[in-house]
């Protein structure tokens, strides 16, 4: 296959897809045991300083943000991340864990662009590469399928490519130019779901994201659940199962877990909490007063809910938008 | 009759709402997007499949989404997938329309969402980044592209191309490996429609928005606009229509 053009972005997260086989097949748990256990003990075993992390869905939605506020707890070193960033790269950056990141979108959505991104970006402290979605999820299809690249047909003759790590190629099949795009095998992957059983099989409720793709592309997987249930609650509904336990190697009991964002059917986002953020984020000063407040200066995700309170948790519940 | 008084935000999404056909997919962004489709919905596009890169296909959009992964973006919906399904759904060439915004836009319609000024590395103004943009623009047949209309705004060259347009001109999206017959479609503004001229690509005036004349579209612009034959004015927004916006679509006063 010829090589007409090559993306001036560093590949920041080299792999072997011979060594992600051998992994596979070496170091996932094939048998059944109970992997429950805190966001602290998960967090210690499963992320290393200098690993490559990634988060699902985002910010705001169904993100494991009680897994994400842990990290910067720990206080892990020179990450780096993949999402499609809001709080939780937010959090990140601003505890200034990351060292580079391949970017698709950080933002706040309706309240605009990320103050932490910019003081991050603006003063050139933080490596970025770009994608668009769409390259970003088929990079970790491409590991979940286990081949080393995917053809797509995004990012052709855009700046979002030319600050890539992809590549544009002839198609040996039909001639046609195709974008490249590496396999993307994260380090750590954490996803937050509805309910999972004790070994990790794992149901999300509502659209899935990019669940299905990170789980099988991660080396280390991180799940954190709403709720725990019974084995036999997934053997009877089987065909809801997305991550089965194998690819899992924690299991995280935590109830309100998107907090502040939402979990679908079964609570809001606390639009309170995010403007709170948002505020606060606007400086450097603000965004350390928050960090203190909501992540240092409480021991667990138990203390976080307790600092948010339990009646504003009960009013998320009772304002969800049901089926 | 009294004329009704209306912001040039409801301006914007009356106007992108008609814009969108009944029996069409349209993949639709954050932001303006939204409320039109959720308008186009209640008014004359009851079967638009509204369609959010994260899974969401077919939702009745009763409650504003602030989000595209949101639980709003798939209520009721008919399907619930994930992200690969939703681009994939669009390369293969089956959605019409894609919904876009941009902090820049340049006379082919390429658009700036990643960074403005200084260099990518050390930009002046670090903005989100791609996002889904890159894949509607790439992938959807027509894109229509939601902009306030100033003149740091439409610039001569963008800063960054995050999401395609017609690139440097005819044919160039042809000869980077965009598939044949996609593009932008159509660019609304408070102050106007414009459209992208057949052959040269560069983009056309082709409405002006109620009042609004060709100098004010011209100052407001940073390049040299075509100018199409005949200019019609858009009607302005019905009583109807800005009584849905703002008692049935945004009640919570998100966006308007």
């Amino acid at each position: 296959m010829r090589v007409l053009e090559s993306g001036m972005g560093e590949l920041l997260q080299p792999y072997s897809m011979v060594e992600f086989r051998e992994w596979n097949f070496t170091q996932k748990p094939k048998g059944f045991q109970d992997k429950r256990m805190t966001e602290q003990e998960a967090i210690a075993r499963f992320v290393h300083d200098g690993d490559y992390v990634g988060t699902e869905l985002y910010g705001t939605v169904r993100c494991p943000m009680s897994l994400a506020r842990e990290i910067v707890r720990q206080g892990k070193k020179n990450l780096r991340a993949v999402g499609q960033g809001v709080l939780e790269l937010d959090l990140w950056v601003a505890a200034g864990l990351i060292s580079a990141m391949d970017i698709t979108y950080h933002g706040l959505e309706i309240h605009g662009v990320s103050s932490v991104l910019r003081r991050a970006a603006e003063s050139g402290r933080l490596k970025l590469v770009e994608w668009s979605n769409g390259a970003i999820a088929w990079r970790m299809k491409a590991a979940a399928m286990g081949v080393p690249f995917l053809p797509i047909k995004s990012m052709l003759g855009t700046d979002t490519f030319r600050y890539s790590a992809a590549k544009v190629a002839e198609c040996p099949f039909t001639g046609e130019k195709v974008c490249l795009v590496p396999a993307l095998v994260l380090d750590v992957g954490l996803i937050h779901v509805h309910r999972a059983d004790c070994y990790g099989n794992a149901q999300i409720d509502g659209i899935s994201g990019f669940a299905f793709e990170m789980a099988r592309a991660s080396k280390r997987l991180i799940i954190s659940a709403e709720e725990i249930v019974d084995t036999e609650e997934i053997r009877r509904y089987p065909d809801r199962t997305i991550i089965p336990y194998y690819l899992v190697d924690a299991v995280v009991h935590a109830p309100f877990g998107s907090h502040p964002g939402e979990m679908a059917y079964l609570y809001e986002r606390d639009e309170q909490h995010m403007r709170e953020f948002l505020e606060a984020s606007r400086t450097e000063e603000g965004m350390q007063e928050y960090l203190h407040t909501y992540v240092y200066g409480v021991r667990n995700h138990e203390e976080y809910l307790d600092r948010i309170g339990r009646d504003r948790l009960a009013e998320l519940r009772r304002a969800v938008l049901g089926r | 009759m009294d004329r009704l008084s209306y912001s040039p935000t409801e301006l914007l999404i009356c106007t992108a709402a008609r814009l969108m056909e009944d029996r069409t997919t349209a993949f639709i962004g954050t932001g303006v997007p939204m409320l039109a489709a959720a308008l186009a919905q209640r008014m004359h596009a009851p079967n638009l499949i509204p369609v959010f890169e994260f899974g969401g296909t077919g939702a009745i959009l009763k409650r504003l989404p602030r989000a595209v992964g949101e639980s709003r973006t798939f209520y009721r919906a008919i399907a619930a997938s994930g992200i690969c399904d939703i681009i994939e759904t669009a390369q293969r060439g089956f959605i019409e329309y894609g919904f876009l915004g941009g902090a820049q836009i340049d006379p082919y319609g390429n658009l700036n969402s990643t960074v403005i000024g200084g260099t990518h590395d050390r930009p002046s103004v670090r903005l989100p980044g791609s996002g889904g943009g890159n894949d509607v623009g790439s992938h959807c047949w027509r894109t229509i592209i939601l902009m306030q209309h100033e003149k740091r705004r439409f610039v001569q060259k963008v800063d960054f191309v995050t999401t395609p347009g017609y690139l440097t001109g005819p044919g160039a999206r042809e000869a980077a490996g965009l598939p044949p017959g996609t593009g932008p479609y159509r660019v609304v503004t408070s102050l106007a429609v414009l459209g992208f001229h057949p052959e040269t690509k560069r983009m056309m005036l082709l409405r002006l928005q109620p009042g609004v004349t060709v100098e004010q579209v011209k100052e407001s612009t940073g390049f040299e606009l075509l100018i199409a034959e005949h200019l019609e004015e858009n009607e302005p927004p019905t009583a109807e229509e800005l009584r849905i916006l703002r008692e049935e679509v945004d009640p919570e006063r998100l966006y308007i």
